[in-house]
């Protein structure tokens, strides 16, 4: 089942092309790290396939949808944290659930337990009545996470999700994500850890130089000329005992 | 869920309280009788014609510019938008204050508020054309400050050149705000476009929530941005335009109320707008029932009374703020 269909793509901003001839076609159970440099369009890409940009040329599955389908269709959690009021954590996951429930009237029990799940899943069961905004960042990516998941579509989009978390929850977050894909919900994921990009994405995609570089398992992605190319790094990767093992060694 | 039921209690109290106060000397229980009994004695006539059209416009407006200032403040993310931010109230004011320039309520009793409702109309439009079809927060606040600023400046300029300091006299006490010798005509002419509006905000409740995330996470909720910001518009100018036709400018109501009510309902925007409703009527209620007990033969003026109970009040709320930082 294809979940999200990008099919060449441009996107120009301010008479800057951003990237072009970009196609991307994300099927269940798959955990997509899209990475590349600053600026390379990360960002930019997703928020064009969810339809939040024109996109210049081509089209996305998304994009095309009805706002209310995609709402069901695809979560997205961007880059900027934002959390308006001081709003209790259990409120702003339940926001997630927005397009699901029937206009007004209680939380059905349903609904409830999905967003219990998110919070769970997240460790934020302490957090519940703690009001949102008040939290630290990591808590508050974490809390935004789960309000994502929450909307229970089978695409979650998140930008740099695990920025600014600790190491631990870096690690179980990603997990989160590897745990919906296992259940047939697939990520796409940006992020600039190609650490944890190689030990639990089941796949990469290297944006840079305004186009899709390299698409593919993330052993494929990694290599020693991509990331010289792309990032201008070099890199030790090997596969040990305990997983694959990406460290980033100096810039070239 | 029981702030509520408490904010109606307090709303009815101060009502009947509203309804029990004025210059005609009579016990409370009297003028109640009097109000809901089968006699035309004077009484009766003060209570119908004079005490209820003003007790009902002081709840009406209250609650109207107080959930179009909740509405604001959850668009706009921001704690101190209130409803005059649109640029409706200075417009409408404008319209007010050419009717009374130009002698038209001289000649047409009703001559003010439908010129300051004609205000209203002229500035909603041109803050919406401003601010453009699509868009967010930012160009809707810069063209309403446009707006208010032009209006502003307009106002002035007419009392700059009024020949005549009656005129001049009448503009200034009339942009104070009042709910004084108000006839059920009035309130007629203000509930539909107070309902209306409520009813266009009341719609907004569930995107004003998803907005907490951001403009870019309540778009993949489905929301349809481009239509709340035009229903928080037109609905904030329907109340404001209806209330400022038959009441004048009233400030504070509409930045204070969420304001406090906020804590209450665990700062989530649509619950606020319920809130804010029944606390704006509350707060209005007791300004114009200040208004009779504090100076009673000098007619103080309503917006005088509200800015005079908000400032203090939003004084608290800066003092509180400051402690929760570190």
């Amino acid at each position: 089942m294809t979940l999200l269909s990008l099919t060449d793509a441009a996107v120009t901003l301010r008479q800057r092309p951003v990237f072009a001839n970009v196609s991307l076609t994300i099927g269940a159970g798959e955990v997509v790290g899209l990475i590349g440099p600053n600026g390379a369009g990360k960002t930019t890409l997703m928020r064009a396939a969810l339809g939040l940009l024109p996109l210049q040329s081509g089209h996305s599955s998304l994009a095309a949808m009805p706002a209310l389908e995609r709402a069901r269709s695809v979560a997205w959690m961007p880059q900027a944290r934002e959390i308006a009021w001081p709003i209790p954590v259990e409120r702003l996951v339940a926001l997630g659930r927005l397009p699901h429930l029937p206009l007004g009237g209680k939380i059905p029990a349903t609904d409830q337990a999905k967003i219990d799940a998110a919070l769970a899943y997240l460790g934020l069961d302490a957090f519940r009545h703690r009001a949102a905004s008040r939290l630290s960042g990591g808590e508050q990516g974490r809390a935004l996470i789960a309000r994502a998941i929450a909307q229970d579509t089978p695409l979650l989009m998140a930008d740099e999700p695990i920025a600014g978390l600790d190491p631990a929850h870096q690690i179980a977050t990603m997990q989160v994500f590897c745990d919906l894909a296992a259940s047939g919900r697939s990520t796409l994921v940006s992020l600039h850890d190609l650490g944890l990009a190689a030990r639990h994405c089941t796949r990469l995609v290297l944006l840079a130089e305004g186009g899709i570089l390299a698409d593919g398992p993330p052993e494929d992605v990694l290599t020693d000329a991509l990331m010289a190319r792309a990032f201008g790094i070099s890199a030790w990767h090997s596969q040990t005992p305990s997983g694959p093992v990406f460290q980033p060694l100096e810039v070239l | 869920m029981r702030l509520l039921p408490a904010l109606l209690a307090l709303v009815l109290a101060l009502f009947v309280t509203s309804l029990t106060i004025g210059h005609a000397e009579a016990g409370a229980r009297a003028s109640l009788s009097a109000l809901f009994g089968d006699s035309e004695g004077p009484l009766s006539m003060v209570m119908r014609e004079i005490r209820l059209p003003r007790a009902l416009l002081a709840a009406l407006i209250g609650a109207g510019l107080g959930m179009a200032g909740a509405a604001l403040q959850g668009y706009l993310r921001n704690p101190l938008a209130e409803p005059g931010l649109i640029g409706v109230s200075g417009s409408s004011a404008l319209g007010a204050v050419l009717a009374l320039q130009g002698g038209l309520t001289a000649s047409a009793s009703l001559g003010l508020p439908f010129a300051a409702l004609l205000g209203a109309v002229v500035g909603v439009v041109l803050v919406l054309t401003l601010a453009g079809p699509r868009g967010g927060s930012l160009t809707l606040i810069l063209a309403g400050i446009a707006i208010s600023a032009l209006a502003g400046a307009l106002t002035s300029l007419v009392l700059n050149l009024s020949p005549n300091p009656f005129a001049a006299n009448d503009i200034v006490f009339w942009m104070m705000g009042s709910l004084a010798d108000r006839s059920m005509t009035h309130l007629w002419l203000a509930l539909p476009f107070v309902l209306v509006g409520g009813a266009l905000l009341a719609s907004t409740a569930r995107g004003l929530d998803a907005l907490t995330l951001g403009e870019d996470a309540a778009a993949t909720l489905g929301l349809n941005l481009t239509q709340l910001r035009l229903f928080v518009v037109l609905g904030t100018a329907s109340i404001v335009g209806g209330a400022t036709a038959v009441a004048g400018s009233i400030g504070f109501v509409g930045l204070v109320v969420p304001h406090i009510l906020r804590p209450f309902v665990g700062a989530q925007p649509s619950r606020l707008l319920w809130a804010s409703a029944l606390g704006g009527a509350a707060l209005l209620l007791l300004a114009d029932i200040s208004v009779r007990m504090i100076l009673p033969d000098r007619d103080l003026k309503l917006g005088v009374i509200t800015a005079l109970i908000g400032a203090p009040l939003f004084l608290h709320l800066i003092y509180k703020t400051r402690k929760e930082l570190p």
